[in-house]
């Protein structure tokens, strides 16, 4: 972990508690989840006890404590998506990638995440596909979705092979 | 920009804002709201600000992306001026078109037009669409004169006018009188008079005072303060100033959710021009009064909602409330004197001071003045955010500016509120959005989520919906809301599974009391409420469930199965294609048949079909 970015993250506010959810909403952004060794790094920095900083970031729901997958389905489970079937497509999504939310596909490609509301409540149902939203999605355009993103990835990989890269992939989960 | 160091160079500033502007002969306000950019507003904007350039326009049409109009569900939205000329689901390639046609020649083209669903009629202008009509539209059409990265646009749409006048000859009694007298109760849910609480704050001795403005809108299923904060921040900003000086405080906070990132960019671009300007700092225009406002994002946590609970999360603390014994007016943030205000009630108070309180009073009920926002939403044809003055009914508000149902299935609900509020059915659509009319029926304003649902939404579900929602969001703290919460949610659980009891039912409603009467904050206290309402208007559904094990909105899983209705299936094999579960059987062009065994219910097949051949039973 570039250790560089956590330093320029806790720039100025060293020593001041109050910005433990500021510091870790930068570092959730830097890194995608909270790192173990960031979690150590901000006690030491804003001289907050360890197990302070960990409650903290286990306590709300924006804080990710293990890596996602490249593809982060956010499902929104607001009330106007909920009666217009929003509960269909969290099933669907689990039982067409096999896994929860939460989770992450076996491959790193996948992991779906369940939120409250994302607050395009006219729209809904609302999926966002890491970031970019996707209104008023029904079982079956979210199995196109998913279709899509897999054989771009399949399409990417053999590009990729045909170059010689390596394969960018995201990292293997940490223990907890 | 240089700093402003009295009312006079604001105004002068204004004047100029306002002299360059006059070669401005067109404007073209695009919809840059997150409704209409989950439509795709963005192409829009970029096509139509290359259109202008390469037609050599750029001095003389102005492009304002705005924040949100309200009407999302016709995203994305693009007003032309003069003329109000109102262009719906406008796709990028239309962007010539409206450059050369509507801007240019002045020519109205037909097909962008909003045609009315019923009667096909098509309207030119947003001010005879039925769905804009019937709003009053105080605070929201603000929205559309505003760019919200953009001060000079609020200074020139007559912004920042209430500030002069605060600091200049009134005293911050005269200002909570003012508010008091206008009669403006909070819009975040609980509806305690704003008036008294900024007198309380203001009279509590502390050396530091804070406002804070609550935009960690945790309702799930409405979006109002998103929209006010992300469409017109500025506004929000100088009620907060307003604020400040009526209670004596020189910092706050807007503690924004950051789920929301639109609002947390558009906010802090706010506050940065607000701080060039010198209208937050010290000294502002040459005053003594100094305030400075800093962005704070939440966690994502339901329960910040509430004002302890958010406090502590300000402080960098685990959100969890504390008893209010001493009220946060007294004791709040860091133990200092603190208002706590929502989104809309901010943004409201510019208007109070500019226009007179009896001008605010002047719209609403007795109890309940001024108008309200609502975020109209489920299954209802016309989606969106409308604002109406208080006392409107709820039946017009659902059916003359929602459109009603929108698949022609038969309304039978609304919900308000959100997880504190409750289910109102059709024969209470007449009562009037007011605070006190809703919290007699079971219900309340709440920040002001109306969901609508129809015959195809389970009132038990949606009661087992509110109560997974909010176990998931007690903070743990008080056993009444951890426990009861949980212990609810297994009995309607068990009814929703087909395990259901009739004594069930009243133990729910004693359940539902005693969490009431004994948990610590508001999440708890108010959490029975979704399943106490429709237990009180809907409960044959519960019976239905209990005695004939039925779902009769077909929605409980355990209790439907889904079949292929023979007469209408072709054949085709796209369910069959679909389902993951390889539950469906049959020959290409012969009826095909759902295996109830290994069909998980997940609904892909249903929505696949083309014949609607795949039926809920």
């Amino acid at each position: 972990m570039p250790l560089q970015a956590l330093d320029q993250i806790l720039e100025g506010r060293r020593s001041q508690p109050n910005q433990l959810i500021e510091v870790l909403q930068d570092v959730q952004k830097s890194y995608g989840y909270i790192p173990r060794e960031a979690i150590e790094s901000v006690s030491k920095g804003l001289g907050v006890p360890l197990i302070e900083v960990y409650r903290v970031a286990s306590f709300y729901k924006a804080f990710k404590l293990k890596p996602s997958g490249k593809h982060v389905l956010t499902m929104c489970a607001g009330t106007a998506c909920h009666v217009r079937g929003s509960g269909l497509l969290l099933d669907h999504a689990v039982s067409q990638l096999g896994v929860k939310p939460g989770e992450v596909t076996p491959d790193g490609l996948f992991s779906i995440e369940h939120v409250n509301c994302l607050g395009a409540c006219a729209l809904g149902p609302i999926i966002a596909e890491n970031g970019s939203y996707h209104h008023h999605v029904t079982p079956a355009k979210l199995r196109k979705l998913i279709e899509t993103l897999r054989s771009q990835e399949v399409e990417d990989a053999h590009y990729d092979q045909a170059q010689q890269l390596p394969r960018t992939r995201t990292p293997a989960p940490a223990a907890p | 920009m240089t700093r402003l160091n009295s009312y006079r160079e604001l105004e002068h500033l204004r004047q100029r804002l306002l002299e360059q502007r006059q070669t401005i002969t067109t404007t073209v306000m695009v919809c840059g709201g997150t409704g209409c950019r989950t439509s795709n507003s963005q192409a829009v904007i970029d096509a139509v600000r290359e259109e202008l350039t390469s037609q050599g326009l750029d001095g003389s049409v102005r492009l304002c992306v705005t924040g949100c109009h309200g009407f999302c569900e016709q995203g994305p939205v693009v007003i032309i001026e003069p003329g109000n000329i109102f262009y719906c689901h406008v796709t990028p390639e239309d962007a010539f078109e409206i450059v050369y046609q509507t801007v240019m020649k002045g020519e109205v083209i037909e097909r962008l037009l909003y045609e009315d669903p019923v009667s096909g009629e098509r309207f030119k202008t947003e001010g005879e669409i039925p769905f804009y009509k019937a709003q009053d539209r105080r605070i929201l059409s603000r929205n559309r004169l505003v760019d919200p990265c953009s001060i000079e646009d609020y200074i020139a749409a007559g912004g920042y006018s209430a500030l002069p006048i605060v600091l200049n000859g009134m005293t911050p009694q005269n200002i909570v009188n003012e508010i008091k007298a206008s009669g403006l109760r909070g819009r975040g849910g609980g509806g305690f008079p704003t008036g008294r609480k900024w007198a309380e704050c203001m009279e509590a001795p502390g050396d530091e005072k804070y406002v804070i403005c609550n935009a960690d809108e945790g309702d799930p299923g409405a979006y109002m303060d998103r929209c006010v904060l992300e469409g017109n921040p500025h506004l929000v900003l100088e009620g907060m100033m307003v604020g400040a000086r009526a209670v004596g405080a020189s910092k706050g906070y807007i503690y924004v959710r950051n789920e929301y990132p639109l609002a947390v960019k558009n906010s802090r671009i706010a506050v940065e021009q607000a701080r060039e300007l010198g209208l937050l700092g010290n000294n502002i225009l040459g005053t003594s009064f100094s305030f400075d406002v800093e962005i704070a994002r939440g966690g994502g946590a339901f329960v910040c909602g509430e004002s302890t609970a958010l406090m502590a999360s300000i402080e960098g603390k685990v959100g969890e409330p504390r008893p209010k014994d001493v009220h946060t007016v007294v004791d709040g943030l860091y133990h200092q004197p603190t208002t706590l205000n929502n989104v809309e009630t901010w943004a409201n108070v510019p208007a109070i001071i500019l226009n007179g309180s009896s001008w605010f009073a002047s719209e609403g009920t007795k109890g309940s003045k001024g108008t309200k926002i609502l975020s109209l939403t489920g299954r209802v044809k016309n989606t969106g955010l409308v604002e109406v003055a208080m006392g409107t009914s709820i039946r017009e508000v659902v059916f003359d500016i929602g459109g009603g149902s929108a698949n022609g299935n038969k309304i039978r609900a609304v919900q308000t509120g959100g997880p504190s509020g409750g289910c109102l059915p059709l024969d209470k659509f007449d009562l009037a959005v007011d605070f006190d009319v809703l919290a007699e029926a079971g219900s309340m304003i709440g920040s002001g989520g109306m969901v609508v649902m129809d015959e195809e939404t389970c009132m038990v579900d949606v009661a087992k919906y509110f109560l997974t929602f909010l176990q998931d969001e007690s903070c743990g703290k008080c056993l009444p809301c951890r426990v009861g919460i949980d212990r609810m949610l297994e009995i309607i659980t068990d009814i929703t599974e087909g395990r259901g009891r009739m004594e069930q039912l009243d133990l729910l409603e004693e359940l539902g009391d005693t969490i009431s009467q004994t948990a610590l904050c508001g999440l708890g206290r108010t959490a029975p409420n979704p399943v106490l309402s429709t237990l009180r208007y809907f409960r044959p559904e519960y019976e239905a469930h209990i005695k004939e094990k039925r779902c009769p909105a077909g929605v409980c899983k355990a209790l439907i199965t889904y079949r292929i209705d023979p007469d209408k299936c072709t054949g085709c094999g796209v369910c069959l294609r679909s389902c993951v579960h390889g539950a469906i059987t049959g020959q290409k062009k012969e009826v095909h048949v759902i295996d109830t065994q290994l069909c998980q219910k997940c609904g892909v097949c249903r929505s696949e079909c083309k014949f609607d051949a795949v039926q809920v039973v």
